[in-house]
């Protein structure tokens, strides 16, 4: 079906123009779209960030670490380590200086590393860090070590990060839970604003419908107004959830939370991702609502 | 040009509108489908729009039959006919010429068409001079001209009229029935339901009376035959 450019400009300008003539339902169909967007993002955004988080606390999950006492000499801290080496399930171990431990924490501080050159002594402790040949070893391991002399202390991570995915999934599933719900929502206040169209547009319907219009002649433009509302409604929630990321990157950054911050998506690429999603998902609401209310409503 | 076979409908509700009718109407014929209310003449004209499909039976018109047609090709039965009814049916918001041309606009015809041919026929069913007027500013019978040149605007094979003239006096009816006569002339086939028994009585045209949705008459010449 080859439509022609006087006829599209026709539908769009009938779908603009109903928009405007019950301008109280655009507004909540719009608004309901872009609600449900905003909270669609910003659990989107959470779950983004903390995944990145404990994907990045996961590279220390199958770590151990092991921090040396301070008055431990070099031949001590050799002798750990042939100690640790016998232990069962280790693969591979490496011996980390506390100025080099220093020098780490320095970069991934990035612009506030120059917070650490006024220390004057170096309060990081010498460790070894050692990855074992499965996560199971990890008790045995650190069971082992723990009471060995010269030994500070045994870290192992797998709590924090167990808790950490426990976290993220739970907000996953309440999330997608919400969604579904608001989307289900504005799909529902956007069939009936396209009900009302429709209804507000009976006698031409009908005239078109004897006149032998086409099905999709007389269905395209609440098609075209169900889209433009669900987009209208996806723009405005991109530059709310867009801006209020930008702005909570810039808090966590500047409350000096650099651990935290490092692993944050970057507010242009976190932009550019919910760009693509939120113009695909309200278009997609929109569609589906102005289809779903036709069904019902516009019998031709 | 439009047959009837063994037509029967029976509404949802169990309503017997109409039983076994054979009808065949041929082109340029000016046909009155007469009978008292709720003999069926509505759910006849209904049946040839394609707007209520019979339960029984099989309807062709020209080359098309309605009761078999897929959806999709409706639109193509539909711009065979035109339809006029009672109560006009215009838009408010439009002026008469916007009334017209809209019939034409829909099934996406030419701009430089439709400015040709919709002053030609507004001339012809008399209304040149208020082609900017809005539908209020009109007279009844003014409006039914305007829903008539809608109807044919698109040249279509058969106008279809239910009670046209329902609405309007004596006189305009009159006027009505000169311009339906009129267009009859230049070709297109009318089915024009009614139960005005002057305007049957005095054009002296094919009369098929309905009651209890039977056919119960067809004269050639006919009259409308019952004091109702
Ligand atoms: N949609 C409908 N549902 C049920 N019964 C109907 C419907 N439309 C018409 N009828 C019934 O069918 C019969 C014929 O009606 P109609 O065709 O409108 O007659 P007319 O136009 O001659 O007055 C009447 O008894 C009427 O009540
Ligand atoms: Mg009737």
């Amino acid at each position: 079906m080859a439509m022609r450019i006087r006829t599209v400009s026709y539908m769009i300008k009938q779908g603009l123009t109903s928009i405007w003539r019950n301008r109280m339902m655009s507004i909540a169909s719009i608004g309901s779209v872009a609600s449900a967007l905003v909270i669609l993002g910003i659990v989107f955004m959470l779950v983004l960030n903390i995944n990145s988080l404990a994907e990045s606390a996961k590279e220390q999950f199958d770590s151990v670490q092991v921090y040396i006492k301070d008055e431990v000499d070099a031949a001590g801290i050799e002798k750990i380590g042939e100690a640790i080496i016998a232990v069962e399930g280790i693969d591979e171990i490496d011996f980390l200086s506390k100025d080099e431990a220093l020098e780490n924490m320095k970069s991934q501080w990035g612009d506030q590393g120059y917070l650490l050159e006024g220390l004057e002594t170096n309060p990081l402790p010498n460790s070894y860090v050692i990855k074992m040949k499965d996560v199971s070893y990890a008790d045995g391991v650190v069971n082992a070590l723990k009471n060995q002399d010269g030994i500070e202390e045994v870290k192992y991570y797998k709590d924090i990060v167990d808790n950490l995915l426990k976290i993220t999934h739970f907000i996953r599933m309440v999330g997608i839970g919400l969604i579904v719900i608001l989307i289900g929502i504005s799909m529902f206040i956007i069939a009936n604003t396209i009900k009302l169209a429709v209804a507000s547009r009976y006698r031409e319907i009908n005239i078109m419908k004897y006149v032998g219009a086409t099905n999709w002649f007389i269905r395209w433009p609440f098609l075209i107004e169900g889209l433009v509302l669900g987009c209208i409604g996806a723009l405005i929630a991109l530059s709310v959830v867009g801006y209020g990321y930008k702005i909570a990157v810039d808090v966590v950054t500047q409350k000096l939370y650099v651990m935290l911050s490092a692993h944050m998506i970057p507010s242009t690429i976190a932009i550019q991702n919910l760009a693509v999603i939120f113009i695909v998902l309200g278009a997609g609401i929109g569609a589906l609502g102005s289809i779903f209310s036709m069904r019902k409503f516009l019998r031709v | 040009m439009i047959e009837l076979l063994n037509v029967t409908k029976q509404y949802t509700n169990g309503t017997m509108a109409l039983s076994n009718i054979n009808i065949k109407i041929d082109k340029g014929d000016f046909v009155f489908l007469v009978g008292p209310s709720g003999a069926g003449k509505s759910t006849f004209i209904k049946m040839l729009l394609k707007e209520v499909d019979p339960t029984e039976g099989k309807i062709i018109i020209d080359d098309l039959e309605a009761t078999t047609l897929s959806r999709r090709k409706v639109p193509q039965l539909r711009r065979k006919m035109g339809v006029v009814f009672q109560d006009f049916r215009l838009l408010p918001n439009k002026t008469v010429y916007e009334n017209v041309a809209f019939a034409m606009e829909i099934i996406e015809a030419h701009p430089k068409e439709v400015r040709r041919q919709v002053p030609m026929i507004l001339s012809m069913v008399g209304l040149s001079g208020k082609s900017n007027m809005y539908p209020d500013q009109l007279s009844g019978g003014e409006q039914q001209r305007v829903s008539i040149a809608r109807a044919i605007v698109n040249n279509p094979a058969v106008l279809i009229a239910d009670e046209p003239t329902g609405n309007l006096d004596p006189e305009t009816a009159w006027e009505i029935m000169k311009l339906l006569k009129q267009i009859n002339r230049r070709g297109t086939t009318i089915v024009m339901a009614t139960h005005a028994k002057e305007i049957v009585d005095v054009m002296q045209q094919r009369v098929i009376a309905l009651e209890q949705g039977r056919v119960v008459r067809d004269d050639r010449k006919g009259v409308y035959g019952y004091e109702d």
